[in-house]
């Protein structure tokens, strides 16, 4: 059977790995190369980096980093940031990246995403998007432009609009990250996660809230996401991945061990 | 001498690394006399049917390939062409041709209601003692990402399931394919590459 994926994400700036909280106050957890490896050593399923600031400074991710990587990680990984035209993401994935993730760029341009598909195939293309439930209007908003507090803008975008359009314009994984959640760790937005997967036909990679163990299995369980992204549990070492695939396993959870 | 064919796709780099850490020296070329001479190669690809044909055929490819008579390994996309033809095409085509040199037409999967692209990792069934899975034990994990696949054939020698069974490694004569991405499957990918060189 196909395996529910453990994704530790690596928030990139600078050529480093950082991690903030609700995407402010970013400080820096280590360097890019030996966080990846460790990761994937401990049974990591996948790896995602994205660069937290390129969309919102108008320049497009420095690539050297991806190289290293693929060099030494023998497990898939993707990378987003500031990808906005096919030569950007061509460039990174002859660097040795599996899968590129558009956000903003997207949003700016919807048909990026046919032409990115077209070139290189749909199962290379992710879609992130985040989420931001607005409790005063009851609306999933698309927020755009989130690497960067002051830039970010809230689109015209409600959430499942937007997952139904990328799906039909060739999107090939959909990461939903709920922006209230983010490094919050109180749990996976388990209602909007399962409202997504109604509808969301491809690959769906929840985002935003883990902090326990029980988090993860709540969300495979519940919400049937194909998989699971957590950050700063990982990165401050509050969850060993190791423990966590086994404790799935006991949960019935489908994993690789 | 080991050579990864430059088709021009994407994920050559992958591959490349993926043979790199198992200390052989590998060579990316596309020029014919370095392809004849290669003891082993490599056949990668990302990307969409019909971008990658048209690679091949831009590079004087179809020809090269198919007279190679040394083991040749097809990864995902790269053993996709090595069948006969591709229900993967775009706009006014029904089909796309490709090399011929493995039986079976690639088709869309249908899987409903599972998820496609059928994506991340999956339990493989090898055949009993096939060199290309020594030390590879049956229901290893390998890592997919495709839409498009192979329905189990006679050039079949491992399969995996996923709403239905598929062939996820194929070979025929000197010609190998591998659904999954071995140099992207951790321990049991690296020994699936390491098998293939030492065949």
């Amino acid at each position: 059977m196909l395996a529910k994926r453990i994704i530790p994400c690596l928030d990139v700036k600078d050529g480093q790995v950082v991690k903030g909280v609700q995407f402010r106050n970013h400080e820096i957890v280590g360097d890019i190369v030996p966080l990846a490896k460790r990761y994937a050593s401990e049974g990591a399923d996948e790896l995602v980096f994205y660069d937290i600031t390129a969309s919102s400074d108008d320049r497009v991710v420095d690539k050297s980093w991806v190289s290293r990587v693929a060099e030494v990680i023998d497990i898939p990984f993707c990378v987003a940031g500031g990808i906005k035209t096919i030569e950007d993401a061509k460039r990174i994935l002859e660097f040795g990246a599996d899968k590129i993730s558009i956000n903003s760029p997207a949003l700016a341009d919807p048909s990026l995403i046919n032409r990115l598909a077209e070139k290189f195939g749909t199962q290379c293309i992710v879609i992130g998007i985040d989420s931001y439930f607005d409790e005063a209007t009851g609306q999933h908003q698309v927020k755009q432009f989130t690497g960067n507090e002051k830039a970010t803008v809230t689109t015209k975008w409600n959430t499942f609009d937007w997952i139904k359009e990328v799906q039909s314009r060739g999107a090939g994984e959909i990461v939903l990250n709920v922006m209230n959640q983010d490094g919050v760790r109180c749990g996976y937005d388990i209602e909007q996660l399962s409202q997504a997967r109604t509808i969301c036909t491809i690959p769906l990679i929840a985002s935003g809230g883990a902090g326990e163990m029980i988090h993860f299995a709540d969300v495979f369980k519940t919400a049937d996401v194909d998989g699971a992204l957590a950050a700063s549990v990982f990165h401050k070492q509050i969850i060993n991945i190791g423990e966590l695939k086994s404790y799935l396993k006991t949960q019935q959870v489908e994993i690789r061990l | 001498m080991i050579v990864i064919i430059d088709t021009g796709c994407a994920n050559l780099s992958s591959v490349r690394f993926a043979i790199e850490r198992l200390s052989y020296d590998v060579t990316v070329s596309k020029d014919p006399i370095i392809l004849q001479n290669a003891q082993k190669l490599f056949l990668p690809g990302v990307g969409t049917a019909k971008e990658a044909m048209s690679n091949l055929v831009e590079r004087d490819l179809v020809a090269q390939v198919s007279k190679l008579t040394q083991p040749v390994l097809g990864i995902c996309l790269g053993m996709q062409m090595l069948a006969e033809s591709s229900e993967e095409s775009f706009g006014d085509e029904k089909i796309i041709t490709t090399l011929g040199l493995i039986d079976g037409v690639i088709e869309k999967m249908d899987v409903a209601p599972l998820r496609l692209p059928h994506m991340g990792w999956n339990q493989v069934t090898p055949e009993a003692n096939n060199p290309l899975f020594k030390n590879i034990p049956a229901g290893s994990y390998f890592y997919f990402v495709h839409s498009y696949a192979l329905p189990v054939n006679k050039n079949t020698i491992a399969s995996c399931d996923y709403g239905k069974a598929f062939s996820a490694a194929v070979n025929k004569d000197n010609f190998y394919g591998v659904q999954f991405h071995p140099e992207r499957s951790g321990k049991v990918g690296a020994q699936l590459i390491k098998n293939f060189l030492e065949l």
